[in-house]
């Protein structure tokens, strides 16, 4: 009995309290977004499967699928159907500046949430957990990252990876050299041809340019982590009526378990534009996210 | 929403630990220097030989030169970059050899000097083919009419003056040269603006890493306009463009 009087009252409180914060005024990007009548999307170009282009120039992805969930709460809760999505490419070098001078709204790519990164912007629910580890190729026998001493490495500029790597270098006390390509599919090609014994980068971003090798079979992808990172959409500080709406979208995305659907499409079947599949099963670090939604960063 | 400025980040330490970013900055500036300096000595080299074969009376040397030009001057300054550091080793199995088991920067270095100093040869040819052509030519005739060789006129006749006349667009390619070289960052040289990127991408000041990018960048450039500018006083012989010019 005691229970349900508790439970009546919450229900009744949280009635009062939510009704008040309706009728709040809007601030922040919710305001920008009513007032200029269109929210936009940032997106990668090349982050299979999280946010690229397809064969018709068109973003799509498992993270563009997670953000137009968002994009559907905006409209219901401004009460605009007809709200302009507009999309805007970002790169990994300029998505955090564009997101906090307004150009973008929401980024919606591979982008790992850092405590360093929390004191620039914000980040919604982690939607992905990735291990930074190493690819080789088995012919040569390496099958863990020690055996990456006095070898070359590739790896992408401007990517978490390289500090990482750095540290591990004096923590394992190894020597290893870094070529740095420009983009993954550089550092993969890098690998692909023999100029470097392995790619070091995250595990499904490196299974992504493994299924576009000839032969994927090739490649092995190290157990081991250098790191685990949440991986997350990003949008603006001190932003509280936009991002607790992205945290209550997700949460529900999650406990209704429509998340399932949307993992699998992206990452255990053929994904467009060459129908590859990843095959990159749900790994424990990426269930206990979705159970217990939160935005913790990466240290 | 305004950009809040972060000029300390300059004197923080980078996660690697026992350095500063600023150091970062300036190594990046010693190889956008070391690159530009050795790409500059092969475009004059080259540039000058293929400018001047361009002017040659023989057909082989006109079309040779010919072909350079055109081969260096139409494809993209980036994919030649990326074919020099990508491709070319594919079908050079020593020299794969060789950056596969060097240290990754000379692989880097060797591909950048050879990329932007074969390319700028291509610019600089077409400078000093118009060098010449811009001489009067009775200058040539009278080369010959003296009894000097061919080789003769072209080293105390015709050169000297063409490259007096051409100095001022070779400025130009000068600075170009040093702005071009940011395009090794593409193979993974950290020249300056790989650098600039690299603090940004650490830090998120991007703003404040590419306006100390730009203003070393001014600086190099302004420098070595100073230089030529000081280069074209110094070798200027009085009268002479306009008595060339008064001989047409």
């Amino acid at each position: 009995m005691h229970r349900y009087t508790r439970l009546a009252a919450a229900v009744i409180i949280s009635g009062v309290m939510a009704a008040p914060a309706l009728a709040q005024e809007l601030t922040g990007t919710l305001r920008k977004i009513r007032d200029t009548g269109s929210i936009t999307i940032g997106h990668r170009e090349a982050s299979i499967p999280f946010s690229y282009l397809d064969d018709k120039q068109q973003p799509i992805g498992y993270a563009m699928d997670l953000c137009m969930k968002v994009v559907d709460a905006v409209k219901a809760e401004l009460k605009m159907p007809n709200l302009k999505v507009a999309l805007q490419a970002v790169t990994s070098a300029n998505r955090i500046p564009l997101l906090q001078n307004g150009t973008i709204d929401l980024e919606c790519g591979s982008t790992t949430n850092s405590v360093e990164r929390q004191k620039t912007v914000a980040f919604g629910p982690t939607y992905f957990v990735i291990n930074v580890t190493a690819a080789a190729k088995k012919s040569s026998g390496m099958k863990s990252l020690t055996d990456l001493g006095g070898k070359t490495i590739s790896t992408t500029s401007g990517t978490t990876a390289v500090p990482l790597l750095k540290k591990y270098e004096r923590t394992a006390n190894i020597d290893v050299k870094e070529i740095y390509g420009k983009d993954h599919a550089e550092s993969m090609q890098l690998l692909a041809t023999d100029r470097v014994a392995a790619f070091v980068m995250d595990d499904i971003l490196l299974a992504g340019q493994i299924a576009n090798q000839p032969n994927p079979g090739d490649y092995v992808i190290f157990p081991e982590s250098l790191r685990t990172e949440p991986y997350s959409m990003m949008l603006r500080r001190e932003d509280p009526q936009f991002k607790s709406l992205v945290d209550r979208t997700m949460a529900a995305v999650y406990k209704s378990g429509e998340i399932n659907k949307i993992y699998a499409k992206w990452f255990t079947s053929p994904i467009p534009p060459r129908n590859v599949n990843l095959n990159f099963q749900m790994t424990p670090a990426i269930m206990e996210a979705f159970k217990n939604p939160n935005d913790r960063g990466v240290q | 929403m305004n950009y809040n400025w972060n000029w300390g980040v300059f004197f923080q330490e980078t996660p690697d630990g026992g350095t500063f970013y600023w150091e970062m900055l300036v190594s990046g500036l010693g190889w956008t220097l070391a690159v530009s300096v050795v790409a500059w000595l092969i475009a004059m080299t080259v540039g000058a030989v293929v400018g001047t074969m361009r002017t040659l009376d023989g057909k082989a040397p006109v079309l040779f030169g010919h072909a350079w030009v055109e081969l260096f001057r139409n494809i993209p300054l980036l994919v030649q970059m990326f074919l020099w550091y990508f491709v070319i080793p594919e079908f050079v199995p020593p020299l794969k050899h060789w950056m596969v088991n060097t240290e990754p920067v000379f692989a880097q270095f060797l591909s950048a000097v050879l990329c932007l100093g074969l390319f700028t040869s291509a610019r600089i040819a077409e400078q000093v083919r118009a060098g010449i052509q811009s001489l009067p030519r009775g200058q040539r005739l009278a080369g010959s009419a003296l009894g000097l060789t061919t080789w003769q006129s072209y080293r105390h006749v015709l050169l000297p003056m063409a490259f007096r006349i051409i100095i001022p667009p070779l400025t130009s390619e000068t600075m170009n040269l040093i702005k071009n070289s940011s395009i090794a960052l593409t193979i993974g040289l950290a020249e300056l603006t790989f650098r600039a990127r690299e603090l940004g991408e650490y830090t998120f000041s991007f703003f404040e890493a590419f306006t100390a990018a730009t203003l070393v960048y001014v600086v190099i450039a302004m420098s070595a306009n100073r230089v030529m500018a000081h280069v074209e006083r110094r070798v200027a012989v009085p009268g002479l463009i306009a008595a060339g010019g008064g001989g047409h």
